[in-house]
């Protein structure tokens, strides 16, 4: 970077003569430094998935919980600055409440990961702040089913409403990942922090965009690629933390929750042995082997 | 809290919503006035400001999120507004609509601000003689004719008996393929017809 030191990469909004924001770029550099978060959108679902650092051993294991749940059918996680994380998920409870209580309804995932994308964007463009430290991943599951409007009463015609589009689908999981720049996209599979290049290559290979991954799978899946990014930074201490949200006749309900501690605790299992044996495949059980 | 607010005169009319077959039918009267002299502008001028805040809001809606706002929203939206402002308005509001994923709605939000949602619903001063024609002649399911003579019935029964409601019945069907408007004036055979009203289609 020979822009470096001419004095262009001292505030935010203003740009570099070959047309960078370089307080950006250094928020991305605070992102790639923190531990890896990823987000599987399945079939049935969203897992979200955090290899949190353990700073020091004084810290009680599984407190300081990372994945926040910002309505009660979407979580955030995200890789860098944990303050700016936190902060970014009460704008997001902020933005999900306001949604609320004008529209009644549950904020469809993608107009919070609109609203979240342009917040995110307006600390980039003020002297006055700096961006966000943050790359933050959203995930929900929005309502399949027709929801009544918060506080109605009463039901409408005994036959149902008439008139209906029948065969429509309706809501389901989705995910977006949000850059310190503003920037989202939708994702299948979203991956970001220290470990994020080596657990790209293992979302990749799930072929998550034909949709045949079960959310029970996608948790095994969730759980062994953090093992497998954590490969890189072997050395320390981690814990991994996963939440889900699946559709209303899934296991969540339509909540966003955490992983129940039996399912985690075998899925970790499943990642540690695919760890041992990378060769010994028919160790794995079913599942774990996706379309190979 | 006073109910009757300062001034207040009722508003002599008849309006109702029912849900059918295929989606909504909404019907009124087309009389604004009470007796000799009109009633109260300012009460209706606030109703007019409330509907145009939620079009405003569904405006914004369709806008932002890249689909249409359904009745839901609406009702919500109307709701919050009544509620808010219990104690400036003094109308009874019925919201119905039609949108693909939950066909035809009808909601009712009466004076205090609450939220009601119906197989049909009436109101204005000339509802109160058609309740139990409406509950007698009520059928769920209706096809698009007979819930067009079901609404043209009632609120001829609700201008014969309110003298505050009157002139013609106008009516729209709101359907998968749209919105369409019905006339039907008093001396024509008892609103009989004309009936559909091709001009304004």
């Amino acid at each position: 970077m020979t822009s470096i030191g001419t004095g262009y990469d001292l505030s935010n909004s203003v740009f570099s003569p070959d047309g960078r924001n370089f307080q950006v770029e250094y928020a991305m550099k605070a992102v790639e430094n923190g531990g890896t978060a990823i987000g599987i959108r399945c079939k049935d679902g969203v897992v979200l998935a955090l290899e949190k650092l353990v700073t020091s051993k004084l810290l009680k294991p599984g407190a300081n919980k990372r994945i926040s749940t910002v309505d009660r059918n979407m979580g955030v996680v995200s890789a860098g600055l944990t303050p700016d994380g936190r902060h970014f998920v009460s704008r997001a409870r902020d933005e999900a409440a306001q949604w609320r209580s004008l529209y009644k309804a549950p904020i469809p995932t993608a107009a919070l990961a609109n609203r979240m994308g342009s917040y995110v964007q307006a600390y980039t463009l003020y002297s006055s702040v700096r961006p966000f430290g943050v790359t933050a991943i959203i995930g929900g599951w929005d309502s399949e089913v027709e929801v009544p409007v918060d506080g109605q009463v009463g039901a409408g015609p005994a036959v149902g409403a008439g008139g209906k589009k029948e065969g429509e689908k309706h809501g389901g999981p989705y995910l977006y990942m949000i850059e310190p720049s503003g920037l989202y996209w939708g994702y299948y599979g979203a991956a970001t922090g220290k470990g994020r290049q080596a657990a790209k290559s293992e979302l990749e290979k799930l072929d998550l965009a034909a949709g045949n991954l079960t959310l029970e799978e996608g948790v095994k899946e969730a759980a062994r690629i953090i093992y497998v990014a954590h490969e890189d930074s072997k050395d320390k201490e981690f814990e991994l933390e996963m939440t889900w949200v699946s559709s209303l006749s899934g296991p969540t309900k339509g909540r966003h929750e955490e992983v129940p501690q039996k399912l985690r605790e075998e899925a970790e299992r499943l990642a540690k042995k695919s760890l041992e044996g990378d060769d010994d495949e028919d160790d794995k059980p079913e599942g774990e082997k996706m379309e190979e | 809290m006073n109910h009757l607010k300062k001034g207040e005169v009722n508003l002599g009319t008849s309006i109702m919503a029912i849900n059918f077959k295929d989606g909504v039918i909404l019907g009124a009267d087309s009389r604004t006035t009470t007796g000799a002299y009109i009633a109260n502008r300012v009460t209706d001028k606030l109703t007019q400001a409330v509907a145009d805040i939620v079009h405003y809001h569904l405006g914004m809606y369709g806008i932002t999120n890249d689909e249409p706002p359904t009745t839901q929203t609406a009702a919500a939206i109307f709701q919050e507004l009544c509620y808010d402002n219990k104690d400036q308005l003094s109308a009874g509001m019925i919201i119905a609509g039609y949108d693909h994923r939950h066909g035809g709605q009808v909601y009712s939000i009466p004076l205090g601000g609450s939220l009601h949602k119906q197989a049909y619903a009436i109101g204005g001063s000339g509802s109160t003689y058609i309740y139990g024609y409406c509950d007698a002649n009520w059928k769920e399911g209706m096809t698009e004719e007979e819930g067009v003579n079901f609404v043209k019935g009632a609120l001829r029964e609700a201008i014969k008996w309110d003298g505050s409601s009157g002139g013609v019945i106008r009516m729209v069907v709101l359907t998968a393929k749209g919105a369409v408007r019905h006339l039907y004036l008093p001396d024509r055979s008892n609103y009989e017809g004309p009936g559909v009203d091709t001009a304004k289609i």
